[in-house]
């Protein structure tokens, strides 16, 4: 009898040991991917200690090459198009110097403004910023007005005037609401620390990074180098930065 | 003078049957096309990632703009003690809840998701001029609705001039808002001005009285009712200084713009290489709109018309009608600066003019909400009071206050 309960007591001792092994085993490298990325588990709000955004070197960024928008409309799920009604949350805009013909080429996307015209002008409060700074629609309570539209300097929004099919579970859309960029925040939030943009970008001249943490790469580069904000008379704070225009 | 007897209009002419039929049946297309816009997706409109207000807005906004405007007559009678002006009064207030109401129906319906008006009335963000223009249509609605019952009700009368002094602030307010809607812009070249508000208050004096004085003319002419010269020449008089007045906020709007080079872009699309824009502008908005009829109103023979007062009316309301389209699409069609002194170019049209032609879904949702408002009016003199039984010269007072 007292042979039989150690050998049961052996048994479960050892099985218990299997199972905390085994969920240590498949625990820790989530845990140390967690810790490398410095990303949240997934029941943890955006944080305000984070200011998500991308600095843009458009000395690096070549005319003609659209890696970024591809990246981003695959991403998303978003059908490229060229029609006045197709939504474009990343294009690229090639400049010209009306003076000295200087030519500059770089992606424009939503800017994800600390002070964003769109989220003043949102009648529901459908726009809005997430405290880590990048600005999102609620697709839920967006009633499609389109004043946003009207309001954001930067054209970075579209309204989706067709129905949608396959779109990509992680980035919900829908006809008769208004879109744009939403710096990847389904990547962020599941801890790529990185956006589809940047990632596609062979030349490296888009860089992701918090710019409120004075160690990360973006943070350092825009204290070092100079950069610039798309229309910084308005006053915006913009979360992308661009440098070499 | 007599006191003044309102009644209602036996409303069973065959005239009147068929002006409802007709109403009626631009009211329904005009559902029609919001349905068929709601199932389809604005891919059936001409409006684009480029102007995303059209026609609907054009005919929206100046609906609401002209709300305001019809509730003047019944402000100087009240407001300003005007005694010829009181009987008018109703017939004023009643024509701004339907001009508005009209105008609400397009805007509305032109949503991305119309089913979710609910939410647009019951979550807002108090920093948003839309928000605030909600509450301000919703007041109007009750304010100018308490107006009237005070103005119909004998003996509520005497609280009319407090309510109708309750309803001009309101209507000032009101068109502050829908004005503000676009001085609020700050990207917008063409918008981005705080005159745009007064600018919009003044408009909306001469299309509501326009509209009023055309609704007026024709609810007489057609029940028979006398309606006598000292009305009609107060009012066209009246009519002339607001054309006047809307005419010179236009002209120091673009003058001031004239004066920062860095809107003459903007300026020039506008007033010289817009083309549609720019004909519509100068022929519409300025010649059609405001020169022609100022002279109609004014010149010795043809200021003594009916027809040529009418005609000046209608073409008040179409010069307001062009100059809403020049505002909004104009405004639009310029394309936004985002590097001041590069020229952009991109698959989004960075740099281009956007075009535009409104598609017959727009436009007929937008004559729907003028049939939506007129409807609500000729339904409205008929069962209830709002018209006086004459307003012949001795049943009004010509030389009173």
């Amino acid at each position: 009898m007292s042979e039989k309960q150690t050998t049961n007591e052996s048994r479960r001792g050892f099985v218990a040991g299997g199972v905390a092994a085994a969920a240590g085993l498949a625990i820790a490298p989530g845990v140390t991917l967690l810790d490398m990325a410095h990303a949240r588990p997934e029941n943890e709000a955006a944080s305000g200690k984070n200011r998500w955004g991308l600095l843009i070197d458009t000395t690096k960024c070549k005319t003609g090459c659209t890696d970024c928008v591809t990246a981003c409309f695959t991403e998303n799920g978003v059908k490229q198009g060229d029609k006045e009604t197709d939504p474009q949350w990343i294009r690229k805009v090639e400049l010209k110097d009306l003076h000295s013909n200087k030519t500059a080429s770089l992606p424009m996307m939503c800017q994800h403004c600390a002070h964003p015209p769109c989220v003043d002008v949102c009648p529901t409060g459908a726009s809005f910023k997430r405290v880590d700074g990048i600005v999102l629609v609620d697709r839920h309570i967006c009633i499609g007005c389109r004043y946003c539209m009207m309001a954001c300097p930067y054209k970075a929004r579209s309204f989706v005037h067709e129905p949608l099919t396959d779109q990509n579970p992680d980035v919900p859309r829908g006809m008769g609401c208004v879109e744009a960029c939403t710096l990847c925040v389904h990547k962020i939030d599941r801890g790529d620390n990185n956006t589809a943009c940047a990632e596609a970008c062979k030349e490296g001249a888009i860089l992701f990074g918090d710019l409120n943490d004075p160690e990360s790469e973006i943070a350092k580069r825009v204290a070092t180098y100079a950069s610039t904000q798309v229309r910084a008379d308005l006053g915006l704070n913009t979360g992308v930065r661009y440098q070499g225009i | 003078m007599k006191p003044i007897v309102y009644r209602e209009i036996e409303g069973r002419s065959a005239g009147y049957l068929a002006l409802l039929g007709v109403l009626g049946l631009l009211a329904a297309m005009g559902l029609g096309s919001a349905y068929y816009m709601e199932h389809h997706g604005h891919i059936v409109t001409g409006m684009t990632n480029q102007i995303v207000w059209g026609m609907p807005h054009v005919f929206a906004v100046f609906l609401i703009v002209a709300a305001s405007g019809a509730l003047n007559v019944a402000s100087i009678g009240s407001v300003f003690g005007k005694t010829m002006y009181k009987p008018l009064g109703p017939l004023s207030a009643l024509l701004a809840l339907a001009l508005l109401a009209g105008g609400l129906t397009i805007l509305v319906l032109d949503l991305g998701r119309p089913d979710r008006l609910l939410i647009a009335a019951t979550v807002y963000n108090f920093k948003s001029i839309f928000a605030w223009n909600m509450i301000l249509y919703s007041g109007f609605f009750a304010i100018v609705g308490v107006y009237l019952w005070m103005q119909m009700d004998k003996m509520m009368y005497k609280y009319a001039k407090p309510a109708g002094f309750a309803a001009f602030i309101w209507r000032l307010v009101l068109t502050t808002g829908t004005g503000s809607i676009f001085g609020f812009l700050v990207a917008r070249q063409a918008f981005d001005s705080a005159i745009l508000a007064p600018m919009f208050v003044v408009m909306s004096f001469s299309y509501g009285l326009a509209i009023f004085l055309l609704v007026l003319m024709a609810a007489y002419a057609w029940s028979g009712r006398p309606l006598g010269d000292s009305v009609i020449n107060r009012l066209k008089n009246l009519q002339g200084v607001f054309i006047a007045g809307a005419l010179y906020f236009v002209v120091v709007f673009h003058l001031t713009n004239l004066y920062f080079t860095k809107y003459h872009g903007v300026e020039s699309f506008i007033l010289l290489n817009g083309g549609g824009i720019t004909s519509l502008f100068w022929l519409g908005q300025i010649i059609l709109g405001s020169l022609v009829p100022l002279a109609m109103l004014y010149h010795p023979k043809l200021g003594k018309s009916r027809t040529a007062i009418g005609v000046a009316c209608v073409l008040v309301v179409l010069g307001g009608l062009a100059q809403m389209y020049v505002t909004l699409i104009g405004g639009q069609a310029y394309p936004l600066s985002l590097f001041p002194g590069y020229q952009e170019s991109s698959s989004f049209f960075d740099g281009a003019v956007h075009g535009y032609s409104a598609s017959l879904p727009e436009l007929l949702l937008g004559i729907g909400g003028f049939a939506v408002a007129l409807i609500l009016v000729a339904v409205a003199v008929k069962f209830l009071r709002f018209l006086p039984e004459s307003l012949d010269n001795h049943a009004v007072d010509p030389h009173g206050k």
